[in-house]
């Protein structure tokens, strides 16, 4: 066991110990603030895995944004920010949750570890450098690039779409509503705001 | 030099922790932080299959040999994991707003509590601005708002 390997454990066990916390802590903003740990961390084990560019993006799309979407949605939809036994289901649900849960990390783990066997790789941090991802994005990856680009506008579009309040038919009762701070205008304009 | 098991290891606890989330609980937000974890104990694995040569597990050299120098120039485990990050964040901007829709529909982000879509189901109002609902269902969750925003 060398450093790499020890380095790796580390970052492993936080990985999925926040993890962990983060589906069953009963707190919303602590499971995000677990979630992200748990991202973070991860974009360590890339790291350690040669990977700097994916640890970079790792940080920058899920640390930076997608938390911060699902907080604003945690917001947005007013979840409480006590403890709450509701954010979970009955006990049945979560023993079968667990049970099924359990029974996938079981069975890919086998999996896995039977194919991998005892092998070790050598990690060369220079495949995981700006330039080879960038010769291999913009070289044979480039139209599933495109693609990914023509995917991400559509999204943006159908965040949008979905998230515009719907025009009612009481069309003199919008301009008083909006003028005055009721709760109703902010939610309807702040997820337009959030989906840019 | 590293071992395959850890990052194998790791990958399949993430993916149960995920199926765990996606299943015991229940408000959507969370539920998607369930899925969040799943799409990533699929980057874990992406990754790691990039560590290995071009010919994947086959093509490790035995402890005695010499590496062999053939990596594969596209890089597909780790482009991949890009482009699964790249995916992750589109679905979870659609997801949120279908949580916010369901959300200003329904006065809850409680998945048990919205038992049918559409019209059939009894909370449904036809007015999901809460224009025409009754002042008093819309007052409480008014002063909730400000709570929600400081913290």
């Amino acid at each position: 066991m060398n450093g790499l390997e020890v380095v790796f454990i580390g970052l492993a066990v936080l990985t999925g110990a926040s993890g962990l916390l983060a589906v069953t802590s009963f707190r919303v903003v602590h499971c995000a603030l677990w979630l992200v740990v748990c991202l973070g961390s991860l974009a360590g084990v890339y790291l350690v895995l040669g990977a700097e560019i994916v640890a970079l993006v790792q940080l920058l799309v899920y640390v930076g944004a997608v938390v911060v979407l699902v907080i604003f949605a945690l917001m947005l939809t007013r979840a409480p920010i006590e403890a709450s036994r509701r954010l979970d289901a009955g006990p049945g649900q979560r023993g079968a949750a667990a049970l099924a849960g359990i029974g996938l990390t079981a069975v890919l783990a086998g999996t896995l570890v039977y194919a991998f066997g005892d092998s070790t790789v050598d990690v060369q941090s220079d495949r995981g450098s700006a330039e080879s991802i960038g010769l291999a994005v913009f070289g044979g990856w480039v139209l599933p690039f495109e693609l990914l680009s023509v995917l991400l506008l559509a999204a943006l579009i159908a965040a949008l779409a979905i998230s515009r309040p719907t025009p009612t038919p009481t069309t003199p009762k919008t301009p008083t509503t909006s003028k005055t701070p009721t709760p109703t205008p902010a939610t309807t304009t702040l997820p337009d705001r959030e989906a840019r | 030099m590293i071992h395959l098991i850890g990052p194998a290891v790791l990958a399949s606890a993430l993916a149960g922790i995920g199926v765990y989330g996606l299943l015991a609980r229940r408000n959507a937000v969370l539920v998607l932080i369930g899925a969040e974890l799943l799409l990533n104990a699929a980057n874990v694995l992406l990754v790691t299959a990039s560590a290995l040569p071009a010919g994947g597990l086959a093509a490790i050299p035995d402890p005695g040999e010499a590496p062999g120098e053939i990596t594969d120039p596209l890089l597909s485990g780790q482009v991949m994991a890009i482009f699964v990050i790249t995916i992750a964040a589109a679905e979870i901007g659609v997801a949120l707003a279908i949580v916010l829709l369901l959300f200003r529909a329904r006065q809850t982000a409680d998945l048990t509590a919205v038992e049918e879509l559409g019209e059939a189901s009894p909370t449904y109002t036809e007015n999901p601005t809460g224009a025409a609902e009754p002042a008093g269902a819309a007052q409480p969750a008014g002063a909730a708002q400000p709570a929600g925003g400081s913290s």
